[in-house]
């Protein structure tokens, strides 16, 4: 019955773009259906979903399936239906938003393909996470790559759609490929590619080792853990924004989805699999938020935060890996409920936040933070909205990024239990990292939030900006009452994770499961606080209002100065350099300038540029170099056919050399 | 208990704005003056609560926000920190990550609300404070690992500041001193930075240039001044209740001692930052980062002295 639901909701959500390719001529109509269609279809997932979480036994599907290897299984285990939430909800929401913002009376042909694949990658994510045979998993992978390229291009006349497109079409594929090569060492070992078959497999092998390698680079490139995120910042920041809340939000987590599945068929994977997770969520989160810090776009600054989040999440995962590998069951099921719990409210948040860029985009044109300013006045409801969605990306309570942040903080203080010596303890510095993390995405949030919304606008553009249609601010608030709500009410979620945890652990989870358990206890603890102080600050207010004699306007005190303008204002750029100085190691910013010459200077020129250090220092270049030298070879027989011939035979001289000296 | 627990929580609310009085006089002294009365910031505060406001016709809402979100905040963290070895009144397992936490949300919104008025100034005071906070957390973060580490995985609620500041300290330096010993020299540097003291900052600077937490609250008055500077007290006063504690780690089985000892630590600690303020001057902003990572590095030190 779940299963069958779910596939009902798969089916009406892929199809959903049909409806407004049926009705181009009443393109209102055409896309209200869509919408209608995606939504109901998202609420039966939804509920398929949550009816599996409650289920005693994971509900299954197997179909006959005329592909070789391949069969049509589908398994609804508690953590494939933890990631259909994030799958379901967000896209929803984002097709709501799409009326307002991509709006097919206006667009035409160009809403209709985006509502077209908007459908497909979200069935295929759904497909993705519950897919129990790896050519189904295979299959429904290369949909949803190939919809998120296509949701890239929308906008494919601009040359640098394009280019971010193609990049991330050949990452997804180097991903792909890698992933082909996984299943196929997991599939010969376990001898079938049905996932049921693949449990237990053991992590002593010698190819184990090489399985995880590929693992970690088939599904690290999706997540874009650094440094394969090369990839993120451009895709993410070329869409539309709807398109890039559900990349950013949703499909990335494809990739975590798949190390935690793939990890899951090792019984207890060596503890030096997680050390390398864990490092590399590390080293994700810090860069991933030193780059964001420096950007001046604030799509590419959103998809860079992106990369930290997944890097936090990761850093989950590898305590996760620890604690079972050592059967650590407080270890294991705190950080994989921490990293899961993290997976839903990065959807959350970092969708929010990326329809407020929209919004943004759509009232004053630009996404150059450095423009804008003062928009709070004109959208007083997307100025507080987005400042919900950046207290939560900043782990800041009483918002959902903390809950989850602490989660991983507490499962990495677990291991202070282990003896001295121990190299298990180094674990630990998850928690000073997270501080880290947390104290540089506050910065990059205050940047963000305080140059677009606050102060006075900076360019002409932005004192014309609107506030957006109530379809747009619809989603938003939902997306901002859940980061609320799973804020002060995590203890409700922990049932939940719990059931995900041990579905995945297969280690008691009393710590989290217990109602009188630690995690109980420690999250109603948060949860009080957390009201606590919004009791506080609204006391305060009123008691300010009732107190307090009515203000007074006037100008903003600038040490006496009697005209400052606008262009005075400290920029987002000023306000990351001496962050951005420190991260001077990763983060190669370009200075360009052109100082005030004489004594009546006319042009003053400064310009910073932050190439993304992977992709434009060392891949773009090496592929250049490549290019180069395979242009000189080509260069040498082209047009003469003797070389040619020559070359044939100096090919069949040396395989023939070759074989009599081997043997 | 209930009784304790309301003398904390009293001591925590009305004695804060005494150790910023303490600090004036021992800088007064240095200085060859007679200085400020010692309850002068209660009176200031009493003075601008009953002031009218004048706000900026720039900013918004948020402006307004900063200063009563950034005193709930530290009022909140108050309830998670205990003192003088007694339990807090919240306590569970990593609550001094909440406690940091609501330090960093009040400091967002302070932020927010400099960046609100379009000044310049104000805007360079927030890009210097969002920077010099994200140096300061992890060592802030190192140091409480250290401690849970020493004493703090026993109790009813292992890996809570009430645990880890509680009846099992005393033991800890004897297991752990040397290690305890760093923690305490860069938790005070970390408190430096924080409360934007000398070196880090000096609150008694009358260049906006050079100001970092005073120049981004340039442009409040009235009652959202005295949220600001009672908030400020009181953050200065968690600090100095952590360091008490842990420098003064005494076995003492009564409270009234104990209670004692403690509220000595805190004086203690003001003397202290007075001392510095009067002995050094400000660092130069460059060199601020190099504190930070010092802080750092030296409760890095220590968490290795102990896992040796």
């Amino acid at each position: 019955m779940t299963i069958q639901l779910l596939l009902v909701a798969v089916a009406a959500i892929a199809a959903s773009g049909l409806a407004a390719l049926a009705f181009t001529q009443r393109p209102r109509l055409g896309q209200r259906l869509a919408t209608t269609l995606f939504c109901a279809g998202a609420v039966a997932g939804l509920a398929a979903a949550v009816l599996a979480l409650a289920a005693p036994e994971p509900p299954a599907l197997a179909l006959p399936w005329q592909v070789p290897g391949g069969a049509f299984t589908l398994r609804l285990d508690p953590l494939s239906a933890f990631f259909l939430l994030p799958v379901f909800l967000v896209p929803a929401l984002g097709s709501i938003y799409g009326l307002g913002y991509y709006p097919q009376d206006a667009l035409g042909a160009r809403s209709v393909r985006l509502q077209l694949f908007y459908g497909l990658v979200t069935g295929a994510m759904a497909l993705v996470v519950t897919a129990a045979n790896a050519v189904l998993f295979l299959v429904a992978w290369e949909v949803m790559a190939l919809a998120g390229f296509f949701l890239i291009q929308t906008d494919h006349e601009k040359r640098e759609v394009r280019a971010a497109a193609f990049v991330y079409l050949a990452a997804t594929h180097l991903g792909t490929l890698a992933l082909i090569a996984l299943f196929s060492i997991l599939g010969s070992a376990a001898g079938s590619l049905e996932f049921a078959r693949m449990q237990g497999l053991p992590a002593t092998a010698p190819w184990a080792g090489w399985a995880f390698a590929l693992l970690l680079l088939g599904f690290g490139l999706k997540a874009g853990i650094m440094p394969l995120h090369f990839w993120l910042p451009g895709a993410h920041a070329s869409g539309p924004s709807h398109v890039s809340a559900l990349m950013s939000g949703v499909l990335i987590k494809m990739g975590v989805y798949g190390i935690l599945r793939a990890s899951s068929f090792f019984d207890a994977p060596p503890a030096s699999w997680g050390f390398v997770v864990l490092a590399l969520g590390a080293v994700s989160g810090a860069l991933g938020v030193a780059f964001a810090l420096a950007q001046h776009d604030l799509k590419r600054l959103l998809a860079y935060c992106s990369v930290e989040n997944v890097g936090i999440i990761t850093m989950g995962v590898g305590l996760a890996l620890l604690g079972r590998a050592r059967g650590e069951p407080v270890l294991a099921a705190l950080g994989l409920a921490g990293a899961l719990l993290h997976v839903l409210n990065h959807a959350v948040f970092k969708s929010l936040l990326f329809f407020g860029a929209g919004s943004i985009q759509h009232a004053t044109g630009t996404r150059a933070l450095d423009q804008l300013g003062g928009l709070g006045k004109a959208m007083r409801a997307t100025s507080l909205l987005f400042l919900v969605g950046a207290v939560a990306i900043s782990g800041l309570p009483p918002l959902n990024g903390f809950a989850s942040e602490w989660m991983i903080s507490l499962a990495s203080l677990q291991v202070l239990r282990m003896p001295a010596g121990d190299p298990m303890i180094l674990a630990v510095l998850t928690a000073p990292a997270l501080g880290l993390l947390g104290g540089l995405a506050a910065a990059c949030f205050v940047k963000v939030h305080g140059i677009a919304f606050l102060g006075s606008p900076r360019s002409e553009r932005v004192s014309h900006a609107h506030e957006s249609p109530r379809t747009m601010l619809v989603p938003m608030a939902a997306l901002a009452a859940i980061c609320g709500a799973v804020g002060l009410g995590s203890p409700l979620l922990l049932p939940t994770l719990a059931r995900a945890a041990q579905s995945w652990t297969h280690l008691p989870v009393d710590a989290l499961a217990a109602p009188d358990g630690m995690a109980a206890h420690s999250t109603l603890r948060i949860s009080l606080v957390a009201a606590g102080l919004l009791v506080l600050v609204a006391l305060l207010v009123l008691w300010r209002r009732w107190a307090g004699k009515p203000a007074r306007r006037s100008e903003t005190w600038s040490c006496g100065y009697s005209a400052p303008t606008a262009r005075m204002q400290y920029t987002g750029s000023s306000l990351s350099t001496s962050l951005v100085e420190l991260f001077s190691f990763a983060v190669f910013s370009r200075l360009e300038r052109l100082r005030p010459r004489g004594p009546f200077p006319r042009r003053a020129v400064l310009r910073t540029t932050v190439p993304e250090t992977v992709l434009d220092l060392i891949i773009l270049p090496a592929v250049n170099r490549c290019t180069g030298v395979a242009a000189r070879l080509r260069a040498l027989y082209r047009g003469y056919v003797r070389v040619q011939v020559l070359l044939v035979l100096a090919t069949l001289v040396v395989l023939l050399a070759l074989r009599f000296l081997i043997g | 208990m209930i009784l304790r627990t309301s003398l904390q929580l009293a001591i925590f609310l009305l004695l804060p704005p005494l150790l910023l009085g303490v600090i004036n006089r021992v800088k007064a002294i240095f200085a060859g003056r007679r200085g400020l009365p010692l309850l002068q910031l209660y009176f200031d505060l009493w003075k601008l609560l009953r002031k009218g406001t004048v706000i900026s016709r720039t900013t918004s809402w948020v402006f307004r926000a900063g200063p009563v979100v950034g005193l709930a905040a530290v009022l909140c963290a108050g309830l998670l920190l205990s003192t003088a070895g007694q339990p807090a009144v919240v306590a569970f397992q990593g609550d001094f990550v909440l406690f940091a936490g609501l330090l960093a949300l009040g400091r967002f919104f302070t932020a927010l609300a400099a960046l609100d008025t379009g000044s310049a100034f104000e805007g360079m005071g927030a890009a210097r404070e969002v920077t010099f906070a994200s140096l300061a957390e992890p060592a802030l973060f190192v140091c409480l690992v250290v401690i849970a580490r020493a004493g703090g995985g026993g109790g009813l609620d292992p890996f809570s500041l009430s645990s880890m500041l509680g009846p099992a300290l005393p033991g800890a330096w004897d297991q752990a001193g040397s290690a305890i010993v760093l923690v305490v020299i860069a938790l005070f540097g970390v408190a430096l930075a924080e409360n934007a003291r000398i070196p880090v900052d000096d609150p008694n600077t009358h260049l906006e240039l050079t100001m970092i937490h005073e120049v981004m609250v340039l442009d409040h008055s009235g009652p959202d001044l005295a949220f600001i500077e009672y908030g400020a007290a009181l953050k200065l006063f968690l600090f100095g209740a952590l360091l008490s504690r842990l420098a003064f780690a005494f076995a003492v089985p009564s409270f009234l001692a104990q209670e004692t000892i403690f509220l000595g630590g805190v004086l203690l600690f003001a003397v202290l930052v007075g001392l510095v303020e009067s002995l050094m001057a400000r660092l130069r902003m460059h060199r601020v980062p190099q504190l930070l990572v010092g802080a750092s590095v030296l409760s890095l030190f220590a968490l290795v002295l102990e896992l040796r």
